[in-house]
């Protein structure tokens, strides 16, 4: 490459483009405006220097001949493919009138905004949204079965979110001299090498078991990591609640727990009421005692003490608290109770998980169950790593009470080499995330009162700020308790790819009255709009990123046709919307996200990218200890009783069940007896490739001829029995319907399983009606329901369902 | 005359995940249009005795690769050994990379050139 003319423009990777959650750092090549290349960039300690093949293909991905490069109009039918190009200034005009036509007749309420995972895009669709005045932002798969549920159950137990260490937070990374390697990591329900940039980078933990981690795997396919475990549990999908009870089990009745950590760090020895079965509030024990005050005994004076939870101190002075046993307690009102501690409690709930009855449920030899307990518990230090498959189950809240339970009680939490909280870099919150209040907000508290979902749902109110999507869509039909006109989708697929039983959200979006969607290309849902605005990636826009650490910016480094940056349309818009938008322009939004860092966004930009210092809320290690987690500095944790709660309060206030457990999945062998014998396959769906992000990047040449098929993974035994080869196609089919996958026969997967590939359309196919880019061929989505979200609206079962599989007849075939 | 110095790729493939970074960054560097590329990244599936496999990843070279000579020779490293996500390919010497070879097992050095 000749150098004259070349320049070399550092940025960090997020969303449009290689899709995923990003953070590397890249060096764009770019030659009379153009690009030429993308490199990693090795100086960069998030990734340094290596690339995934999806940020390798940029130059097809900026460059496609398919790109949206103008904002269209529909001037056909919906769905009738017909466009007309219009200009921005037309686009802006038309999007203001029609959606304050909406805003004047049926309320802000009425307009839902919905986005894709995350990424670079949570920030701004708040930024538009709130400045409509519309509380409903939406991520729209089931029980927001992705990420979100994991986060809202940790913070319940813990009060902060808390993730694998891979030293992310040390520009020395692995050499920091406060870090430690991992002894073990459990890699649970994750196949990173596909999967990678989900929430950290992947390979990291192929780094460390180079330098000595070893590995336990839960995984009913034989994943990568599986296959180079120490130990690999093939569990059935759906029984991880069951399976961490199993652990629970072992290391507690083995001793292998931390005494001390349980004793000092969790809500181990509050009393909770035999008669109630909760917990012993202050204001029960005395006349004028605090509802948010706890009970216990006091081994030194035989008598209850009160853990004052504002102080996150016992009251009296000297209290040995009791950890096991049962008391009696005369209350305020004359009465006497029988209490017992949480961990008596907890044991007890956890007693109720044998291994015997744990290997039962989950279809784990018991031999692997106790042996991989032990090998977690006796590493120090261990790590937990997860996936999605833990919020893909209703029952995702106890389940992740238990794995939480787990590197609490072995003392791993926030910890050098074990869970290490994680929080924004320097606490520079963009928007209101899972436990944050960011910079973009609501006007008034009063404007979310109207959130889909927000009434009914406890964590929707104490974590997650977002429309709850099983309650939206039904809405949507029902129009109760509001009607829904208007819907504002913003790098997002439903009808491909986040939607289950898509054909609903088809017809859901169809129903609106105006709908626009912003994308880099056509998809199958931006077939169904009003107005489809072409959006830029990662390598033509500025912009900030905090989650979570360093702090970055993205940097631009090249312009494509008229698209634009997510953040400067819906910047534009917002202010149109509500004309006292506090900020002049994005960069002053930019300025206010990263201040907490002390430095200005042009700074940040000039220095690439900030760790926060040691001593900060925001860097690891032991914070608890220090004081560092709460905004009173004391130490502790931010959870309502200042303590790990291992008995959830926030839990028994919302009604539900306060301890972890296992509930079995609603489309199971053993919870569908029925349906299993018509349907007699498991059927797991989102088999991860890494050349593509969910339903993104099969346009891309160079990603599609690596993984040119959607596939459903089925045991050679299995294919014998049905009479199926490999490369064939065949039907995969339940009570909701079929959809044709090709068969890849390989005994990665369990025999009594199948695997496939979710989010498959076909951007070459026609992409007006029926047609919609032969999105109704293959998106297995259509054999999933909405509605079966847990009874906290969180979690859905995507991946532990029921099917029966069938070639595809030659006359099909043909046709 | 003494022979030529042979460069070769040595793939330590206990670690390669199959994740297709090399493949695409070596179409990248060169332009080669889809199906075409100086790497490309087969998959081994070996099933074991009771009910166990092993499942491998193995970047092969093709006719394709040129050992990134352009690159090299400016002390860059190849397109395809820069990128590798695992980190578990390394361009050197072939007499360097078999000495480095005999240090652990599930190895492979290929000298295409």
């Amino acid at each position: 490459m000749k150098e004259e003319n070349l320049k070399i423009i550092r940025t960090t990777t997020w969303s449009a483009g290689p899709g995923c959650h990003g953070t590397c750092g890249v060096l764009a090549y770019v030659k009379d405006g153009k690009l030429v290349k993308v490199e990693g960039d090795p100086d960069h300690p998030w990734n340094q220097g290596r690339l995934c093949s999806r940020c390798l293909a940029m130059t097809q991905y900026v460059y496609h001949p398919n790109r949206l490069t103008h904002p269209l109009k529909r001037v056909g039918k919906r769905g009738e493919g017909k466009w007309q190009e219009i200009s921005w200034d037309e686009a802006f005009d038309l999007i203001e009138q029609r959606m304050n036509k909406i805003r004047e007749e049926f309320g802000p309420e009425s307009v839902i905004f919905t986005m894709g995972t995350g990424r670079d895009i949570g920030a701004w669709i708040c930024l538009l949204a709130y400045a409509y005045g519309s509380p409903n932002v939406m991520f729209p798969l089931s029980g927001i079965a992705c990420y979100s549920p994991r986060i809202a159950a940790v913070e319940t137990v813990q009060g902060d979110y808390c993730i694998l260490d891979a030293a992310q937070w040390f520009p020395k990374r692995y050499d920091d001299p406060n870090y430690k390697i991992p002894e073990c990591i459990i890699v649970w329900g994750y196949n990173i090498p596909a999967s990678c940039p989900d929430n950290v980078f992947g390979h990291w933990i192929i780094d460390l078991m180079k330098k000595g981690t070893r590995i336990i795997a839960i995984d009913p396919r034989l994943s990568w990591f599986a296959s180079r475990a120490e130990k690999w549990l093939s569990l059935r999908p759906g029984t991880d609640g069951a399976l961490a009870m199993g652990f629970l089990n072992v290391i507690i009745n083995e001793g292998l727990y931390d005494k001390d950590f349980v004793e000092k760090w969790t809500n181990a020895p509050h009393l909770v009421r035999s008669d109630t079965g909760q917990l012993l509030r202050e204001s029960e024990l005395v006349k004028g005692g605090s509802p948010a005050n706890f009970v216990v005994w006091d081994t030194a004076s035989k008598q209850p003490a009160v853990w004052d939870s504002q102080n996150v101190a016992y009251k009296q002075n000297d209290v040995k608290p009791a950890i096991e046993g049962e008391f009696r307690i005369s209350l305020a009102n004359g009465t006497t109770v029988t209490v017992k501690t949480v961990w008596a409690v907890f044991r007890e709930e956890v007693n109720n998980y044998p291994v015997k009855r744990v290997s039962e449920i989950s279809w784990v030899p018991e031999k692997d169950i106790i042996e991989a307990a032990r090998l977690y518990a006796k590493s120090k230090p261990a790590s937990i790593h997860w996936g999605v498959p833990i919020d893909m189950t209703p029952a995702i809240t106890p389940t992740a009470q238990a794995i939480t339970a787990l590197w609490c009680i072995t003392g791993n939490l926030d910890t050098p080499g074990g869970n290490v909280i994680s929080r924004y870099a320097f606490d520079a919150v963009a928007y209101a995330l899972p436990g944050a209040e960011g910079v973009i907000r609501l006007k008034s508290k009063e404007a979310d009162k109207k959130r889909i979902g927000a009434d009914r749902y406890g964590p929707l109110n104490k974590f997650i700020w977002r429309a709850q999507p099983d309650l939206a869509l039904e809405q949507i039909f029902t129009e109760k308790p509001y009607p829904i006109k208007g819907m504002w989708i913003q790098a997002c697929n439903p009808v491909a790819g986040i939607g289950l039983d898509p054909k609903r959200w088809a017809e859901a979006i169809k129903k609106l009255d105006f709908v626009v969607a912003v994308d880099l290309f056509m998809t199958p849902s931006t077939q169904l709009a009003d107005v489809v605005l072409p959006a830029a990636s990662f390598l033509e826009k500025d912009g900030v990123k905090s989650w979570w650490i360093p702090l970055q910016t993205i940097n631009k480094a090249i312009t494509v046709g008229e698209c634009k940056p997510d953040v400067e349309i819906n910047f534009e818009l917002a202010k149109r919307f509500d004309p006292d938008l506090r900020w002049k322009n994005i960069y002053e939004l930019f300025d206010e996200i990263v201040k907490p860092s002390g430095l200005t966004f042009k700074q940040l930009q000039e220095k690439g990218w900030a760790f926060p210092p040691q001593g900060h809320p925001s860097a690891p290690y032991h914070r608890f200890e220090k004081g560092l987690l709460r905004p009173d500095k004391k130490p502790g944790f931010q959870t309502p009783s200042g303590r790990i709660e291992l008995y959830s309060s926030l839990r028994e206030e919302w009604g539900l069940e306060p301890l972890p457990h296992y509930e079995e999945p609603p489309f199971t062998p053993v919870s569908q007896p029925e349906l299993f014998k018509k349907y007699p396959l498991i059927l797991s769906t989102g088999r991860r490739s890494p050349v593509y992000f969910h339903s993104e990047h099969r346009n891309i040449p160079w990603l599609r001829k690596i993984d040119p098929d959607p596939v459903v993974e089925i045991h050679p035994e299995t294919a014998r029995s049905l009479h199926i080869d490999d490369g064939e196609w065949v039907w995969v089919e339940n009570w909701m319907g079929r959809c044709q996958l090709k068969a890849k026969v390989t005994p990665v997967v369990p025999r009594w399983m199948v695997m496939a590939a979710h989010g498959w359309w076909f951007p070459e196919k026609p992409g007006e009606e029926p047609s919609l880019f032969g999105v109704w061929e293959s998106n297995i989505n259509q054999l999933i329901s909405m509605g079966a979200q847990g009874k906290d609206g969180l979690g859905a079962p995507i991946k532990n369902l029921l099917c029966k599989i069938y070639k595809v007849s030659e006359e099909e075939d043909n046709a | 005359m003494p022979e030529k110095t042979r460069y070769g790729l040595l793939i330590d493939y206990e670690y390669c995940t199959g994740c297709y970074a090399c493949q695409v960054a070596c179409a990248q560097e060169y332009g080669w249009p889809a199906g075409m590329s100086g790497m490309k990244v087969i998959e081994v599936v070996q099933e074991l005795p009771n009910d166990k496999a092993y499942l491998a990843y193995l970047p092969f070279p093709t006719e394709l690769c040129t050992l990134c000579a352009g690159r090299t020779k400016k002390g860059l490293e190849p397109a395809c050994v820069k990128h590798c996500m695992a980190a578990c390919m390394k361009y050197g010497k072939v007499e360097e990379l078999a000495q480095e070879m005999g240090k652990k097992p599930r190895m492979a050095l290929w000298a295409p050139r």
